[in-house]
């Protein structure tokens, strides 16, 4: 497929990791905050090929992963309820809440459907207007604009049977949590393209200036990730922290005007608890006063609803890059992804998941070292 | 402090041990195989069924019968390039043909939901019967069930087949050695993406129709030209992967494939990279792999390009850890590939 | 995070608001594309789909740019293997 292909090139790959191999002159731990870069990484094997000097961290972001267990049990919740349909993507489906998961209730008679869109949804709410539709709203500053569309088009249409579950978070404040902590061994970051073909990047450039800390928007496939982390090398390199685009066919720093409008119009920022970070001040997208009556969990009266993670699961030292999946003594043996005991296992972006599918092999070569 | 975790009462539940069937019970993947081995392997338990092939065979007074058995609840009952009757003829077909067998005699039991249309059941049973002459086997027995309206998808079919055996090669993974090439008939999934783009929901536009086709005859035509066939497997729900996966197991062999060498469509790639999917899980209904020893690779090929097969290789049996199926990806490195716990959700992110 | 594909526009069908769509080929699979966040978007224009939606159109020029410099290097290394 175009622009797809043409990022794929075995030879220009090996020409970067060669340049890569070069610039770094010491060790060097670069973060990326986004679900999809963890899979390409991960399939295209690149972790493997990179030089040992370059540490990859796989942060919090994959927005299934890090949707608290309550918004789960909510969910739940709603889907259990009759003369309601909930609507879901479809990787949101197999994440358990604190008992089940959303196929499980599927199984048991509750009304959930996987859908492409939040559109699709909408379609749902027109065509049943004797049926409650919910739409699980997950996801990060790329998905918002899309959630809020569907929002603010229920509104123009008065499609008082629509509602979402809002569990949409912001990427910037998760940073700055991970900046911020004590053990944080980040040196540098990958900035998620899609995010910012949205947001564009100057909140990035704020990070840089409080942080020193350098970023590059960079996109997914596996030349463009192996162009970000030499472009971040080569800064790093330079002591010269700044944000870079190396995704330019795709982000503008002031990334998509109408978007923005359109999330700022429908979406308000509130406090939102990430599973594995607990609470961040800001960093969540709630509905704004007009447009409470789509807010499902005011609807159903789930506002209150709160429940604790619980659990030997690390997923929160995993998505804060303290730890790594191969570090966790529950992985591959009490934890897998039919027994998932967090997040980061059950979604195919999860960075446990994707350790899990691509490089179970390596994992067991080292567990023999060490038992050696 | 691993200990202190251990104690904490609040962990999820382990949820491979679902109460109730799942969708995903039946998506191809590891919850399936669960369940066949721990329902149904358990409790018919007998050295036919142990053998983990498409069809059992059979001793018979001196002759060998090969014996097959699947149903099919496919959505839409009509679909790009098919319908469930074409489907439950060619299937069973293949699963003879994939044992190497010469198709005989067929058995049709269909499970009708109250409200059908009898126009749309008659259409099933005469493209039926169009696949069955095109496949030569003949139906020859059948049953008829009807439940309550809502209680299943317009029409269920199963199908049994009865083949025979006429040579003495066990095709089977256990005949797969090192140094055999995997080659494979076509593109792969066509048949997935085009019953999803007719599904209600999705809204595809496309000319992608589904790969349905009877391989008995390209089987026996490889057979006839003294191919020496060591394994051959058709790859349906699970896809290229699992069909890859089972034989490894099965034959406890290492299988290499290479990324770049595996036929996709480009509207079978723009579907799947669009919805997150992997191609090598995505199900087909006429594609299979078939594994020869190296000096057999290329007359295989050249016969199934004469039967219009865009047949090409696509891997090797190497020396590898046994039971596993690797891949080299587009940039060189390679990778495990895994069977999928269930079905494939479409990805958001 | 997010999963977006590039897709070449081949129309546009409903010119309204928030509704505003057009038809967009990826590979030769065609779906109906929310393009209200972007307005510019013209037929055969590439834009990036995320969950419907187009987030922004390709910028070709820059795509080009960073393809030269692929090419590159991979020349490049090409002629390094040569010599090598």
């Amino acid at each position: 497929m175009k622009y797809l292909d043409e990022f794929r090139d075995p030879i220009a790959a090996r020409a970067m990791l060669e340049k890569i191999s070069v610039a770094a002159s010491r060790e060097w731990t670069i973060m990326e905050v986004c679900g999809g870069q963890t899979h390409s990484i991960l399939k295209n094997g690149l972790d493997r090929l990179l030089p040992r000097r370059i540490n990859i961290l796989h942060g919090p972001g994959c927005p299934v992963c890090v949707t608290p267990i309550e918004m789960i049990d909510r969910a739940i919740e709603i889907a259990q309820r009759p003369g309601v349909i909930l609507c879901s993507f479809g990787d949101m489906l197999r994440v358990p809440g604190s008992r089940r998961d959303l196929l499980s209730v599927k199984a048991e008679g509750g009304q959930v459907r996987t859908v492409y869109s939040p559109l699709d949804a909408l379609e749902m709410a027109r065509k049943n207007r004797d049926l409650e539709i919910v739409f699980f709203a997950i996801g990060f500053e790329t998905t918002a604009p899309v959630n809020a569309a569907a929002v603010y088009q229920a509104a123009t249409e008065h499609l008082d049977n629509f509602s979402i579950l809002s569990a949409q978070v912001l990427v910037p404040p998760a940073i700055e949590v991970i900046l911020n902590s004590e053990d944080c061994r980040v040196n540098g970051f990958l900035a998620a393209g899609h995010v910012c073909a949205i947001t564009g990047y100057s909140d990035y450039e704020e990070l840089v200036e409080n942080y020193h800390t350098p970023f590059v928007i960079t996109g997914f496939e596996p030349l463009d990730i192996l162009q970000g982390i030499y472009m971040t090398v080569v800064m790093l390199e330079e002591g010269r922290p700044a944000v870079n685009n190396q995704y330019r066919r795709v982000v503008r720093r002031d990334g998509n005007p109408e978007a923005k409008r359109l999330m700022g119009k429908v979406f308000e920022r509130v406090d939102r608890k990430w599973r594995g970070l607990g609470n961040i001040p800001g960093s969540g997208l709630g509905l704004r006063a007009e447009y409470a009556a789509f807010d499902a969990a005011r609807k159903f009266g789930l506002e209150q609803y709160e429940k604790e993670e619980a659990g030997e699961c690390i997923s929160g030292l995993i998505l804060q890059g303290l730890k790594k999946p191969f570090d966790c003594p529950a992985f591959s043996e009490r934890c897998t992804p039919e027994h998932p005991l967090g997040a980061t296992m059950v979604s195919s972006e999860g960075a446990c998941a994707a350790y899990y599918h691509y490089s179970l092999t390596e994992f067991q070569r080292i567990k023999k070292n060490r038992n050696e | 402090m691993a200990e202190e975790n251990n104690k904490a009462t609040g962990c999820p539940l382990p949820l491979s041990n679902y109460p109730r069937i799942l969708l995903a019970h039946g998506g191809g993947g590891r919850l399936m195989h669960q369940l066949i081995d721990e329902i149904f392997r358990a409790s018919f338990d007998n050295p036919d069924l142990e053998t983990g092939h498409d069809g059992a065979i059979l001793g018979w007074s001196g002759n060998k019968l090969v014996f097959t058995t699947d149903s099919y609840v496919v959505d839409p009952l009509f679909f790009p390039g098919g319908d469930i009757g074409m489907l439950a003829v060619y299937g069973t077909v293949n699963d003879l043909a994939m044992c190497g067998a010469r198709p005989r005699y067929l058995s049709a039991s269909f499970i009708i939901e109250e409200g059908l249309p009898v126009e749309t059941l008659r259409m099933v049973a005469e493209s039926m019967h169009r696949a069955a002459v095109e496949a030569g086997i003949a139906i020859v027995t059948g049953d008829t069930k009807v439940v309550e309206h809502g209680h299943g998808h317009g029409v269920f079919i199963n199908t049994a087949g009865a083949g025979s055996l006429e040579h003495d090669r066990y095709i089977h993974p256990s005949k797969v050695v090192p140094g055999d090439v995997v080659i494979i008939n076509g593109d792969i999934g066509r048949h997935g993406i085009a019953v999803m783009s007719a599904r209600e929901g999705m809204q595809f536009e496309t000319e992608i129709e589904s790969d349905l086709a009877p391989l008995a005859a390209t089987v026996a035509r490889l057979m006839e030209n003294g191919v020496e066939i060591h394994c051959l497997r058709d790859l349906t729900r699970g896809g290229l992967a699992t069909g890859l996966i089972e034989i490894a197991q099965t034959g406890k062999v290492s299988v290499v494939i290479e990324e770049k060498s595996i036929p996709v469509s480009g509207p079978v790639r723009g579907a799947c990279e669009m919805l997150g999917y992997d191609p090598l899980y995505i199900a087909n209904e006429g594609r299979f792999v078939c594994l020869v020893p190296e000096k057999d690779s290329g007359r295989t090929i050249e016969i199934m390009r004469s039967l219009s097969w865009p047949a090409t290789i696509i891997g090797r049996v190497g020396e590898g850890q046994l039971g596993l199926v690797t891949m080299i990806g587009a940039i060189g490195a390679e990778r495990i590939i895994d069977m999928l716990s269930g079905e494939q959700l479409p990805r958001i992110c | 995070m997010c999963l977006a594909i590039p897709g070449r526009i081949i129309s546009l069908d409903n010119l309204e608001g928030m509704m505003r769509s057009g038809r967009v080929d990826f590979g030769g699979i065609v779906k109906q594309i929310n393009l209200a966040f972007v307005p510019e978007a013209g037929i055969n224009d590439y834009v990036i789909v995320h969950a419907g939606f187009a987030i922004s159109v390709l910028d070709e020029e820059e795509a080009a740019r960073t393809l030269e410099y692929i090419a590159e290097i991979k020349r490049a290394e090409e002629s390094g293997d040569g010599e090598g």
